[in-house]
């Protein structure tokens, strides 16, 4: 074999991230032989920038008293705008207080509820009660009819991350830190693992194992201005996408969250607007209120984000040196101590950046693109669509537990709730399974990988420029795949990344490609994002509907009649567009209906 | 227009036969809110794609980036060239293993010190997912949270001279995460236990008190005091360890 090493393993988790370890573990204790791959060491995955918390209906919070599963589920079903797979919701809202108990068992340092009457900014006041103190306690969030969102300060992901890579390191799983995966070896009907580069010397790998989990994180980087890390580029849902048997469901459904920090686009938690903050136009107006009466700030983010592109449209927005149009954040009135103690990282983060300290100033905000609802296809035990032995879990995937819309808090609860539900299966699956590898194969998919990689150095294919191509891709997706779309526009950004595929195809490295040359690790992820970007761009062209984040101008309205159902795109050998199919979305236990905030129940604007 | 700002950075590719430890120079023009992610970005896809360096959440909360910036290790992505004069020297952070260019490996490092520090919860209670968590304080979950802000970025140990002379020690950076699972109610270990750990030159007593690393923690973890705190829990216990040895002998 070429490859320089072969590793056998019994299960193969790409990506370290939350979801990763969290299956990791499930599979370990079952006493499989696992091996996780990441970009990055697990510490520094994206779920550790994760701030405000974690969804679970503990009911211990004040203005949580009376949560259970079933409201938690309803608000999600709401919140996905009836997009989500309602089965999935159920076992995910059901699971989810265990998950954050035994995440606490682990070690969460989760805030908790003290004891005494409280005054929330908006004037109400609130009681937790004695038989409660020293449970963990729930701040708001946007979309929710429960305080339910457990944290730790605003490092929530940090914290649980943290914690959880303590027990992958206890239980002694090796994690092969800076290699990606890029390409997934099958034949046809199963997959045997990945082709990866040493991203510290730039030679290949093959693993192999009976089950090969993708949970590879968001695909934010497709977009110029995203809260991602620069590390999410998708690779991993793009790799299975390439394999021309697994589709990527809902790609068109893009989370854009309401208040990313110009010009940097750092986050600024939504727990900044859950502990009661607002938001400020030019005329430092609290505008939310005049659009969505009941939810103000926290209705949905899909919601928030079109309302404050709609009031900068109608020339509310300011101009200033962090962008041409934005709005701003304002927490002043929350108090210096709560500002410092429970929203420190956001404080930290505008002072590094923009020299302010949201304690006295106000922070400037605009949309900005947040999350992937969409991924890898999977059925609700986690299997994939398309190959036997390959799962998906977290943000890579479409599990379908977000619909058309994420709620906030919902994402970090999926990570570990997936890993522990789809980690049994995964165990299930692996016992049963054997292993046999056709050597003949697994050296064929190396080779195709060397020879990309060959023909990138010499140029053979062309000359064209990865930076430049990324740049432009990134462009186009602002430019005509954003937070409001119409089918001409549309139109327009299908043809231009066409035309960039087109062009991906011809890359030529500048450098010579030796080593872990960065400027090659680029150049092959290339190909697969603009992939990934025409499955966002041309989904949302033929999704003829408006549905949670999913906004045509041209068709306004949500349509049940037509569209209750779920985009599948596939990616054929030779083709320069995604084909598209659909299954439709079931509503079993809750049929569509009004979600109680948003432009169909409040109106254009507001009553 | 902007200044000119003159880069000088340490290239080394050690996977690449024959290549040499240099210094090699970029020039950029500064702009308005430029940070070190942004210029290093630049010069690798305008000037050099060839150039080595690691980041990943670029808003300082990751620990990726971090770097000898004009002799002090700092944040990269974090850092605005406004604050810099405008000829900026760029290393990879020492004690560290290399990787290529600015690129280190801080990865490995970290994980053999949770291993080695067992950094863990250590509790013989079985966790049962019918039951309610278990009661804390607000507090203590609070002080839990201090020491567990470690964002592992290595600046610590990369500023400290024991760390720079001893392979085996555990840094700022591990004494502070022994202490964080000291003050943990769920963790079961005793304090003669924790000695094990800690209570050794490689630990605890192979610091001597100079404080680089608190000076250059990115995210501004009290070490001192952590520091000074498991350094007093040791002794006691070590004082303890001695009498009852005493008293065998
Ligand atoms: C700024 C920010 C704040 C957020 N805050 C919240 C919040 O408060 N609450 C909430 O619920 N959600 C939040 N989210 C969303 C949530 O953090 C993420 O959706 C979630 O953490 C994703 O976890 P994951 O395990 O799926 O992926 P990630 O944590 O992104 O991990 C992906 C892993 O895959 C690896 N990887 C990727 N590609 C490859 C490859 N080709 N080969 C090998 N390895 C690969 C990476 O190295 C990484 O280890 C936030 C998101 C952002 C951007
Ligand atoms: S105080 Fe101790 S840990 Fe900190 S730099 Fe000095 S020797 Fe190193
Ligand atoms: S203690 Fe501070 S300097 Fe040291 S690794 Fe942690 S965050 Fe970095
Ligand atoms: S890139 Fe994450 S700390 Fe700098």
């Amino acid at each position: 074999m070429s490859a320089k090493n072969a590793y056998i393993c019994d299960v193969l988790v790409v990506g370290a991230g939350l979801a990763a370890e969290r299956s990791a573990v499930e599979a370990a204790e079952a006493g499989l032989n696992v091996i996780i791959l990441s970009l990055v060491p697990p510490r520094r995955s994206h779920s550790t920038a994760a701030q405000g918390g974690m969804q679970a209906s503990l009911g211990n919070a004040a203005l949580a008293k009376g949560d259970n599963p079933k409201i938690h589920f309803e608000d999600t079903v709401k919140g996905s705008d009836w997009g989500c797979d309602q089965e999935v919701a159920k076992m995910f809202c059901e699971t989810v207080p265990i998950m954050i108990r035994q995440l606490d068992y682990w070690g969460v340092p989760w805030n908790r509820v003290t004891a005494g009457k409280k005054k929330l900014p908006s004037g109400i006041e609130v009681e937790d009660t004695k038989d409660k103190e020293g449970l963990i306690t729930a701040r708001d969030f946007g979309g929710v009819a429960k305080w339910r969102c457990c944290y730790t300060s605003d490092g929530t992901g940090h914290t649980v991350q943290f914690v959880v890579d303590t027990v992958v390191c206890k239980l002694g799983i090796p994690v092969h830190d800076r290699m990606e995966a890029i390409a997934i070896i099958h034949d046809g009907e199963t997959c045997y693992g990945v082709v990866a580069r040493c991203l510290r010397t730039g030679e290949l790998n093959v693993y192999l194992a009976k089950s090969t989990v993708i949970a590879t994180g968001g695909a934010g980087r497709i977009y110029a201005a995203s809260t991602n890390a620069v590390i999410n580029e998708g690779t991993g849902a793009a790799i299975a996408l390439n394999t021309g048997l697994v589709p990527l469901g809902n790609m068109e459904a893009v989370q854009f969250h309401p208040t990313g920090m110009p010009p940097v686009f750092i986050l600024m938690t939504e727990g900044a607007r859950g502990d009661g903050g607002y938001l400020l136009d030019k005329n430092l107006h609290r505008f939310m209120p005049d659009y969505e009466p009941k939810k103000k700030e926290l209705a949905s983010r899909d919601v928030v984000s079109r309302r404050m592109i709609q009031h900068i449209r109608a020339g509310y927005g300011v101009q200033s040196k962090y962008a041409p149009q934005h709005l701003w954040l304002d927490i002043r009135h929350l108090g210096r101590q709560w500002v410092w103690t429970n929203l420190r990282e956001i404080a930290t983060i505008a002072g590094n950046f923009n020299g302010l300290d949201p304690a006295k100033d106000l922070v400037p905000v605009v949309p900005t693109q947040h999350y992937t609802m969409g991924g890898v296809r999977t059925n609700k035990w986690g299997y994939a669509y398309g190959l036997k032995g390959l799962f998906a879990i977290g943000e890579a995937a479409c599990w379908d537990l977000h619909g058309f819309n994420r709620l906030g808090g919902n994402s970090l609860a999926e990570t570990v709730t997936a890993g522990y539900i789809v980690g049994k299966q995964i165990v299930k699956y692996t016992l049963g399974a054997t292993q046999d590898f056709n050597y003949k194969l697994v050296e064929d998919f190396v080779k195709q990988e060397e020879e990309r990689i060959k023909n990138l150095i010499s140029g053979k294919n062309g000359k064209e420029d990865v930076f430049e191509i990324r740049d432009a891709m990134q462009q186009t997706m602002m430019d005509h795949v954003h937070i409001f779309r119409t089918g001409p526009s549309l139109e327009q950004g299908v043809a231009k990344l066409q035309e960039l595929y087109r062009r991906s195809l011809k890359i030529g490295l500048h450098s010579s490609g030796q080593g872990a040359n960065p400027e090659l690790a680029q150049a092959l992820r290339m190909p697969g994002m603009l992939r990934t970007a025409l499955c966002v761009a041309y989904g949302g062209l033929m999704r003829t509907e408006s549905r949670g984040s999913h906004f045509r101008e041209d068709y306004p309205k949500r349509d049940d009649a037509n569209w209750l159902k779920r985009t599948l795109a596939y990616w054929k050998e030779g083709a320069d567009l995604p084909t598209l199919d659909y299954e439709p979305v079931a509503c079993p236990i809750m049929p569509p209906g009004d979600r109680g905030y948003g432009e169909a129940t409040a109106g254009p604007k507001g009553k | 227009m902007g200044r000119q700002l003159s880069f000088s950075i340490f290239r080394y590719n050690p996977n690449i036969p024959g290549d040499a430890p240099r210094m090699q120079e970029y020039k950029l023009e500064e702009y308005e809110g430029m940070t070190l992610f942004v210029a290093l970005n630049d010069i690798r896809e305008k000037l050099d794609p060839t150039l080595m360096f690691d980041f990943v959440c670029r808003a300082a909360i990751c620990g990726s980036c971090a770097m000898m910036i004009n002799g002090r290790p700092g944040l990269a992505c974090k850092t605005m060239t406004g604050t810099l004069p405008s000829r900026i020297n760029l290393m990879p952070l020492p004690v560290f293993k290399l990787i290529g260019d600015l690129s280190v490996d801080t990865g490995t490092w970290f994980r053999n010190l949770q291993v080695r520090t067992e950094s863990w919860i250590h509790t013989n209670k079985k966790f049962d997912p019918e039951a309610l968590e278990v009661r804390m304080e607000n507090k203590t979950a609070e002080a839990i949270y201090e020491p567990e802000r470690c964002i592992e970025c290595g600046c610590c140990v990369a500023s400290c001279i024991t760390a720079n002379i001893r392979d085996d020690f555990l840094g700022a950076t591990g004494i502070n995460r022994v202490g964080r699972f000291l003050i943990d109610p769920r963790d079961e270990r005793t304090d003669a236990e924790y000695f094990e750990v800690v209570g050794s030159e490689e630990g605890a007593f192979g610091c001597v008190g100079l404080m680089a690393c608190d000076d250059n923690c990115p995210i501004e973890l009290p070490l001192q005091q952590q520091l000074a705190f498991v350094r007093r829990k040791m002794a006691q216990a070590g004082l303890k360890l001695d009498l009852k040895g005493m008293k065998i002998s």
